[in-house]
């Protein structure tokens, strides 16, 4: 497996290889990120067209933009927050137009659900109680202000650290790190009697 | 040391003041619990569900990817310097004018349409070109974000609107003088707004960026980008243009 830091720094080989004309380069760069770009906006729209939308467009954006991508940062990091910028206007435009994000997801899950309990598979209460709490996860995450649901997934999800969600929304590390906090609060307060109510 | 707060539990959580949070855990029973009962709900919200990808992922993510990419064609390496593809739009269109009037001189039955097509092919690649880059420059404006600090620093795009206004004055000159009125009438309106742009501060205030976004989507001029990079695609496609 490669490490964070060769893979850092062959991706930046990667990026010079683009810039110098190589197209073929930039498959490296899109085999290498667009599952771990497809978790990201996954988390963020909570809908499979839409990440895949995401995905698409990430890629896209990134190639016409690799001129302002500096190599001194890290290039998935910049990829996550084209990603994340793309996913959360998305978001922002679908909830303009009145659709919820989750409505298919959890559509799909009542439906796994159903299945499950009927094939006899792991004990139905513990099914119905997972898929409570995976319902009331996504209620809470689109619940989240975008800043909020950005820098959860960042830190929660993508293991990323404070400097490196500061940058990727422009904010300082205290104001990143305050975002974190209030959508902490808000899971808790929206998770913790049900997880409760089963320990 | 007093009670752990609830930001540090959570920056515990994360991997951050490990030390200093761990031993106190260690020794306050209080803390502990609420520790535990912080660390059930973050545990459960990993149980959202991603759902799987094929085996063949990449590959497909990849080949869509690829085939929306702008053209890689001999003018791709000015894909970065509107103005040098400008200029060099100039010499290919002398060399093609040059060209077929030398082979009308030899004797060959070449018609002045033939003339104008090559000189056609060679503007709408070109053409093509400079309207990804401006409908790249432009949506990024008109998706920015709210200014943060009460300004938005846009000196990126507009040193990229300074640029492509130039090589925009010099298509529109040159599909004028082709005949190509409706290229040249297209190419005046989006002039007006690349220089809306340019003609911006570095850093603009939260009215002057709404300003600049209603004069982007106002003008519907994203949208006319797009219709019109798709014809030129299609004349392109129709010309059946060789790589240049």
């Amino acid at each position: 497996m490669q490490s964070k830091g060769s893979m850092e720094e062959s991706d930046s080989v990667a990026v010079a290889r683009v810039r110098a004309g190589d197209g073929n380069a930039y498959r490296v760069l899109v085999e290498r990120h667009s599952r771990a770009v497809f978790r990201l906006a996954y988390r963020m729209t909570g809908n499979e067209q839409d990440s895949e939308d995401v995905v698409q467009e990430t890629f896209l954006r990134a190639y016409k933009q690799l001129h302002r991508w500096e190599a001194r940062s890290s290039f998935s990091t910049w990829l996550y927050r084209i990603a994340a910028n793309y996913s959360l206007d998305l978001v922002r435009r679908r909830q303009r137009h009145g659709e919820v994000a989750m409505t298919e997801s959890a559509g799909e899950r009542e439906t796994d659900v159903v299945h499950a309990l009927a094939s006899h598979a792991p004990g139905p209460d513990r099914l119905l109680f997972s898929d409570r709490v995976q319902q009331r996860v996504a209620a809470t995450l689109d619940g989240l202000s975008r800043q909020e649901r950005t820098a959860f997934v960042l830190r929660h999800f993508e293991g990323q650290s404070i400097e490196e969600i500061a940058g990727a929304l422009g904010l300082s590390g205290n104001a990143a790190k305050h975002s974190i906090f209030r959508a902490v609060q808000k899971l808790r307060r929206a998770l913790e009697p049900l997880v409760n109510s089963q320990s | 040391m007093k009670h752990a707060t609830e930001e540090q539990l959570v920056l515990y959580y994360y991997g951050e003041q490990a030390d200093e949070i761990q031993r106190h855990l260690e020794s306050c029973e209080a803390c502990r619990g609420s520790y535990q009962a912080l660390q059930r709900v973050l545990n459960s919200v990993d149980s959202f569900p991603v759902p799987e990808r094929g085996a063949d992922y990449e590959t497909r993510v990849w080949r869509e990817v690829e085939r929306r990419l702008p053209r890689r064609r001999a003018l791709a390496w000015l894909a970065w310097k509107p103005l040098a593809a400008a200029a060099a739009l100039g010499g290919l269109m002398a060399v093609a004018f040059f060209a077929g009037r030398s082979w009308r001189e030899s004797g060959a039955k070449a018609s002045a349409a033939a003339d104008l097509e090559v000189r056609e092919r060679v503007l709408m690649v070109a053409v093509g070109d400079h309207l990804e880059r401006t409908q790249t420059v432009l949506a990024e404006l008109a998706n920015s974000g709210d200014p943060k600090n009460g300004a938005l620093d846009i000196s990126y795009e507009q040193r990229a609107a300074e640029d492509l206004v130039e090589a925009n004055r010099l298509y529109r000159e040159t599909a004028a003088s082709a005949g190509d009125d409706r290229t040249a009438n297209f190419l005046d309106e989006l002039e007006r707004v690349l220089l809306d742009v340019a003609h911006n501060p570095s850093q603009v205030s939260p009215g002057q960026l709404q300003d600049l976004r209603q004069e982007i989507e106002g003008r519907g001029i994203l949208f006319k980008v797009k219709i019109f990079s798709s014809e030129v695609e299609e004349r392109e496609a129709a010309q059946n243009a060789p790589v240049l």
